[in-house]
């Protein structure tokens, strides 16, 4: 059957439930729909005799009246999520062999919701990168070229697999994850939704640890209806992370297309960055005058800690890492290189098994943790924190609803064109995106237009601690205005 | 801030990472690109400002202290590079 692998989540839905076609067709059009676009290299492990055992299974409970929510969706999965006995790398030489032999909070209650599994999602190296160049596994091509230029582009990061594979519809939606950007920039450069969740809405359980305070997972979809669906089934509480709300699942779905008649929406000043290209500057006009039109009031905000947010980050997230990233020892799991004493062998192990800009993050942040200079890195680094919290606490309490900003300073970018550059350069990347990791917040990505030379550009909005549902309808009324976007079909 | 290769070869060694002297060198310059970007933090009054242990105001959860996991030796020891009789294999550490 043609066609099954443009339907949305919420069509393919109900499809399946009427048997206009089966889980086992959809998920066969979506594996050869993965094999012709090998060459974007989006998918790291492909697996397609797990997705036609769940995809059987799916049809066995469809024809029961049983349908799960995602039942016989198929989904890709990002490599940092622990997949029972299914290879999981983040990435990385040093996890090259790795099988856990457990599964994930996130996926599991993907796979209670009937989702199928068609395989593991190319990213940065422990999701370390905005570029999704960092990936043992060579870097991801992005499905959007400029018009009328074959410059293969990157399509973000970390979730760059993610991100390709959902706007080139290799996959239904994607499991992402996001520590100072890493769904909504990825999200942002391909025409794609991605939603970050507030911090502790999805469980971290089983995903491979990157920096804890900042780690959160969600979904990328073609639309925020699928969206919403995704986030639904993989958050909630659960025992084993202790940093996990236990709090109630609202129907996020339900909140799409909802009025947003009356909402505030803040604008904050300091996010009108020097050397902001004025097609960024016009989206995000754009953008403000489709939330008037639906009936929302702008209101001019500062958000005065604005700045300090990405240097804050960077001594943050490398300290974080650099204590989660010790286990890679060479001694339990993942790659070893013999030594003749133990510490030779983790030495050589970790030198031959982390790629460049990790083993670059782990120093940082070993040397801000380091004796005598905790105070002044990390200590100071934890109070701007709490400084850039507190302007979000301010403006959320009375002033406004939520926050729109772009989501990137500047659309795609060719591969490799950032090789040579400062480390410092590809962090900006991620200059709108990562206060809302610093404060917890949840923020979302839609497609808003597209730049002059023909790529998407994203903008974000940012929400009140567990308020998603708001952001949804409010996403949901910039995209009824934006329309979609989906890339030429060119790597077939 | 900044930091000399002396210093970065010192970092190293406390990461448990290797690094050769032109390694060093390199990292040296890169290191210092990324503190130089930090430094902009010091410009920035935090006098009296607690610093952040939670972005979610919530009491840590406590359960009862009882085995909920275990007996998995099999499983803990399969992704092993190296183990014998139920036991990770590292070379010699104590004379």
């Amino acid at each position: 059957m043609t066609g099954l692998t443009a339907l949305s989540i919420a069509d393919a839905h109900a499809g399946l439930v009427r048997r206009e076609f089966t889980a086992r067709e959809l998920a066969e059009a979506y594996l050869s729909e993965m094999e012709a676009a090998r060459g974007l290299n989006a998918y790291v492990l492909e697996t397609p005799e797990h997705a036609r055992a769940q995809a059987a299974e799916a049809d066995v409970r469809l024809s029961r009246g049983e349908a799960g929510p995602l039942e016989g969706i198929p989904i890709g999965v990002k490599d940092l999520f622990c997949t029972d006995g299914v290879r999981t790398t983040a990435c990385s030489r040093i996890l090259g062999s790795f099988v856990p032999p457990y599964e994930s909070t996130v996926t599991e209650n993907l796979w209670k919701a009937g989702a199928v599994l068609l395989g593991k999602l190319n990213c940065d190296e422990f999701a370390m990168g905005s570029s999704n160049e960092t990936s043992a596994f060579g870097p991801v091509i992005n499905p959007w070229r400029r018009t009328d230029d074959e410059t293969p582009l990157v399509p973000g990061g970390s979730s760059g697999g993610s991100a390709a594979a959902v706007a080139a519809s290799l996959c239904a939606a994607a499991t992402a994850t996001d520590t100072g950007g890493s769904i909504r920039q990825p999200a942002a450069l391909t025409g794609t939704v991605g939603i970050k969740p507030t911090y502790g809405r999805c469980s971290r359980w089983g995903i491979v640890a990157f920096a804890s305070s900042l780690d959160q997972a969600g979904p990328i979809a073609r639309d925020v209806r699928d969206a919403a669906v995704m986030l639904g089934a993989m958050a909630g509480f659960d025992p084993k992370d202790s940093t996990c709300v236990d709090a109630p699942v609202p129907d996020y779905a339900a909140a799409v297309g909802a009025s947003v008649k009356g909402l505030r929406i803040g604008i904050p000043r300091e996010y009108r960055v020097e050397g902001m290209p004025a097609e960024v500057e016009a989206l995000w006009e754009r953008g403000k005058a489709w939330l008037v039109d639906a009936g929302c009031e702008l209101v001019d905000i500062s958000l005065p800690h604005t700045r300090t947010a990405l240097p804050a980050y960077y001594i943050v997230a490398p300290a974080e890492a650099s204590s989660n990233l010790a286990r890679y020892d060479g001694v339990r799991y993942g790659l070893r290189v013999g030594a003749d004493d133990i510490v030779g062998l983790y030495e050589k192990t970790r030198a031959a098994g982390f790629g460049a800009e990790v083993r670059r993050r782990i120093l940082i942040g070993t040397y801000v943790l380091s004796a005598g200079y905790y105070d002044a890195y990390y200590s100071r680094a934890q109070k701007v924190r709490t400084l850039i919290k507190r302007d979000f606490d301010q403006v959320f309490d009375g002033v406004v609803d939520a926050v729109l900003t772009p989501t990137t300073p500047s659309p795609a970018f060719p591969v490799g064109s950032k090789a040579n550059a400062s480390p410092v350069e590809m962090y900006l990347q991620d200059v709108f995106t990562v206060t809302v990791n610093m404060a917890g917040l949840p923020g979302i990505s839609v497609p808003a237009g597209l730049s002059g030379d023909g790529l998407p550009l994203g903008l974000q909005l940012i929400g009140r601690p567990f308020d998603e549902t708001t952001l949804f309808s409010l996403a949901g009324a910039v995209e009824k205005a934006a329309g979609r976007f989906t890339p030429k079909a060119w790597w077939r | 801030m900044s930091v000399d290769a002396a210093t970065v070869t010192k970092v190293a060694h406390l990461a448990r990472i290797a690094v050769t002297q032109e390694e060093a060198n390199r990292l040296t310059g890169e290191l210092n690109a990324i503190l130089g970007f930090v430094e902009e933090l010091s410009a920035i009054d935090v006098e009296g400002v607690e610093p952040m242990t939670s972005v979610v105001a919530m009491t840590l959860r406590t359960r009862p202290d009882v085995v909920t996991d275990g007996e998995n030796a099999k499983a803990v020891l399969a992704n092993a590079p190296a183990s014998e009789d139920g036991y990770f294999l590292v070379p010699k550490v104590v004379e």
